[in-house]
């Protein structure tokens, strides 16, 4: 894949508003002059299922999904699913968990246990590891689902995107009741000390 | 200025620009996005049809009133929809036609991964493939002039990759394309066997002008590289191999039906290796090998599944992406799952715990098949619950027939569960058909249907009565019954189980997702509280078990207070937050 090309992989559990996280960064991405190539998953997914979004851009972008071991950035909606992914974040890359945990079926059944201490586990392998409780944060903000514009808010300023473009993007995608609460988690996110 | 599109999106857009004012369509992943889309362009008429097959049909009046038309399915949907297509394309078109045929590589959503580039060559149509949005959107606006010009329906193969990722589009400029005369033409619209004959001789011309055409398409193109390698391919397997094998030579193809021979014969000559890079069945390849070239496909990659970058580089390169970080032990998994508080998980609940029979259906209702419900013993296509029970009881007589039942959802009811039904009152069967009226398409994201008394375009409309209509088919018993009352629920499924003759029940209650009633979320009282676990059997996302504590515990994010867990539970131990 071409070393232009910026891969952001957004992962979590239906619901959680990872479609939203992915057409933010994209539209800002779009709004600084790169070619952009989003890929997401509708239907099945939204039933409680594992949920993964693909964010790409650059100068010139072809395939809309990320090569295993390429993504620059992993944002965690949920820290199974940054366990999960792990396989496609690059050598050197930036993993961003937040640290809600969501039990899937086999655990709530107790068929299976769900492993303890993941972000730990992951920051001990991978370097560039920021844990953060973006859903407490979000509360803060004054709703817990703007967890995801949190994590936007951090990643963005970590791939130093636009915090403006990002502020637009939300203005023009988010329903006119939510904008501020989404602009606050923003900032929030922006200003996060690891 | 550019704007992100999903590629369903841009396909819409390109219809609008062409000049289309009549839409029609069945939801199915992954194609529900175009037609919702197009409905909300202005001076535009859209409808969701009962069925594929419909749609199809008010897309032939439409274009034989002078319209251009535009329907859309899932790759399913066009078996639906097969018997007008195959005769459409003998009576060809008035206003221009494009059918997109969504297919799903890798079953994202789907129950089969049929490749319906299979249906342009049987029903001898031009079948067009795009790669990005911009050219979803421009190839789709090229496709109603291509209908017009060559007297035929064009069908856009689009797969789930493509409908579902943002690229950048460039919109055009609408065109306003003043609705065709109509003039009585019996010969070319009324398929007699007489004028049949005569229309299948046009349809064989009408082949040859097409394989003229597509050998000088501007939507093919070459782009010359390193010509020790050549790949010849189409759709989203073009924007992997830029990726991975960005030297090489390329045949991209937009026409994948006919294929242009002279085009791919040159192109061929000029390389030393050919392959064929093309997701599903090898219907490129084959053709290549019936004119005699030597070509490298299906025999290094899979027939099954959806590709990607990594597949092809580890395939074509001979390069395995090793993952830089990796994590000791296993991570769970995580099915999905009917939602938290779906109103219809309990009539799974009972089914599973009676041990029945269950011929089961397409949505959301086919994951009570899934464990711990489990409650499903076969899932085929739209509608075929109910025949499939009507079989199972012709062939184990009626004591089987006291122990099976028909699982069916409202609009798939609607699309094809209607004609079995009659089937069973015609050949006096036994069945029991529980219909699960959730009052919405919901797998495909909430579409609305003859059954909910809203439009496409969110008018209201006549509402179809699924009580009354099924009285009228001749069935006796019907009864209605909510399906959170589990008890009644119970009672009403082994009373009809166990009556000679058919019935139906209909289990009544909105998707958890779009009902306006909203109740607190449930608590577990913890000192009453068995750790019997019959809760945690019912598959309920809201609720889950602390094995240290040995007790069940609601999450207060997700219950959405349905009660059916109150129900379930044998101690009262469940309540609502404001007892505690």
């Amino acid at each position: 894949m071409s070393a232009n090309t910026t891969n952001i992989l957004i992962v979590g559990v239906g619901g959680q508003g990872t479609l939203l996280a992915s057409r933010v960064l994209a539209q800002a991405a779009m709004d600084l002059g790169h070619d952009v190539k989003v890929s997401e998953i509708h239907g099945m997914a939204q039933r409680g299922g594992s949920v993964v979004s693909q964010v790409r851009y650059g100068p010139q972008v072809f395939s809309p999904i990320i090569k295993m071991g390429e993504a620059d950035v992993i944002m965690a909606f949920e820290k199974l699913e940054a366990a999960r992914y792990l396989s496609y974040l690059r050598k050197d890359g930036l993993i961003v968990i937040n640290t809600e945990s969501i039990d899937p079926l086999p655990v709530m059944s107790g068929a299976d246990v769900y492993p303890e201490n993941l972000e730990q586990k992951i920051a001990a392998v991978v370097p560039n590891t920021v844990i953060m409780d973006a859903s407490g944060i979000a509360e803060e903000c004054g709703n817990i689902k703007a967890a995801n514009i949190v994590m936007v808010g951090r990643v963005g300023k970590a791939l130093q995107m636009s915090k403006d473009s990002l502020a637009q993007a939300i203005k023009t995608l988010v329903p006119s009741k939510a904008i501020d609460i989404n602009l606050r988690a923003l900032d929030a996110g922006w200003d996060f000390m690891d | 200025m550019k704007k992100l599109m999903i590629g369903n999106q841009a396909i819409a857009r390109g219809a609008y620009e062409a000049g289309v004012t009549v839409a029609a369509a069945y939801p199915g992943t992954p194609s529900t996005e175009i037609v919702d889309g197009f409905s909300k362009f202005e001076g535009v008429y859209a409808e969701w049809s009962p069925n594929e097959k419909v749609a199809l049909e008010v897309g032939f009046g439409a274009s034989l009133g002078g319209a251009r038309t535009l329907v859309t399915m899932k790759h399913v949907g066009v078996n639906v929809a097969a018997d007008p297509l195959y005769t459409m394309s003998y009576t060809g078109v008035t206003g221009g036609v494009v059918l997109v045929s969504a297919d799903d590589p890798g079953m994202h959503s789907s129950q089969n991964e049929q490749d319906n580039r299979g249906y342009g060559k049987f029903a001898k149509l031009l079948v067009i493939e795009p790669s990005d949005s911009q050219e979803a959107l421009d190839f789709t606006r090229e496709a109603f002039d291509l209908s017009e010009e060559f007297d035929s329906p064009v069908m856009l193969r689009v797969t789930t990759r493509l409908c579902h990722s943002q690229s950048l589009v460039e919109e055009g400029v609408k065109q306003d394309v003043p609705l065709k005369e109509y003039k009585k033409n019996e010969a070319k619209y009324v398929m007699l066997p007489g004028f049949a004959r005569l229309r299948h001789i046009e349809v064989e011309k009408r082949m040859d002008r097409l394989r003229d055409y597509v050998e000088t398409s501007p939507l093919n193109r070459v782009e010359w590289g390193d010509r020790s390698i050549g790949i010849i391919t189409s759709g989203i397997p073009y924007q992997y191999i830029k990726e991975v094998l960005p030297e090489a030579s390329v045949l991209k193809l937009a026409t994948v039906n006919p294929l242009p021979e002279k085009l791919i014969r040159d192109f061929a000559a000029k390389v030393e290796k050919l392959y064929v890079i093309e997701e599903l069945e090898p219907v490129i390849e084959e053709q290549l090998k019936a004119w005699g070239l030597d070509v490298t496909g299906k025999d290094l990659l899979p027939i099954i599944g959806e590709y990607s970058p990594e597949l092809l580089e580890q395939v074509l390169v001979g390069r395995t992406a090793e993952p830089p970080y990796t994590l000791e032990g296993s991570i769970p998994g995580r099915p999905p799952l009917l939602c938290p508080g779906c109103p219809h998980r309990a009539v799974f609940h009972i089914l599973n715990k009676k041990k029945l029979t269950v011929a089961g259906d397409i949505g959301c209702y086919t994951l009570g098949a899934l464990k711990p419900l489990g409650a499903m013993d076969s899932t085929l296509c739209m509608g075929a619950s109910i025949g499939t029970a009507m079989g199972m009881e012709k062939a184990r007589g009626i004591e089987g027939s006291r122990k099976t039942v028909a699982v069916i959802g409202d609009s798939t009811f609607i699309h094809s569960g209607i004609t079995p039904l009659i089937d069973v009152v015609y050949n006096q069967g036994n069945t029991t058909v529980i219909i699960l009226d959730n009052s919405t398409t919901a797998m495909t994201g909430h579409q609305d249907h003859p059954g909910t008394g809203v439009t496409i375009q969110k008018a209201e409309a006549p509402k179809l009565d699924l009580e009354a209509m099924v009285k009228a088919i001749g069935i006796r018993r019907v009864t209605a019954v909510d399906p959170i009352n589990i008890k009644e629920l119970e009672k009403v499924i082994m009373e009809e189980l166990a009556f000679e003759g058919p019935s139906v029940i209909i289990a009544v209650r909105p998707c958890a997702l779009i009902d306006s009633n909203k109740y607190p979320p449930l608590v577990v009282e913890k000192d009453k509280c068995k750790a019997c676990k019959a809760c945690i059997k019912i598959g309920c996302t809201g609720m889950y078990w602390v094995e240290e504590e040995k007790l069940a515990y609601i999450n207060p994010d997700l219950c959405i207070g349905c009660g059916l867990c109150v129900e379930i539970c044998k101690f009262d131990a469940v309540v609502e937050r404001a007892v505690m």
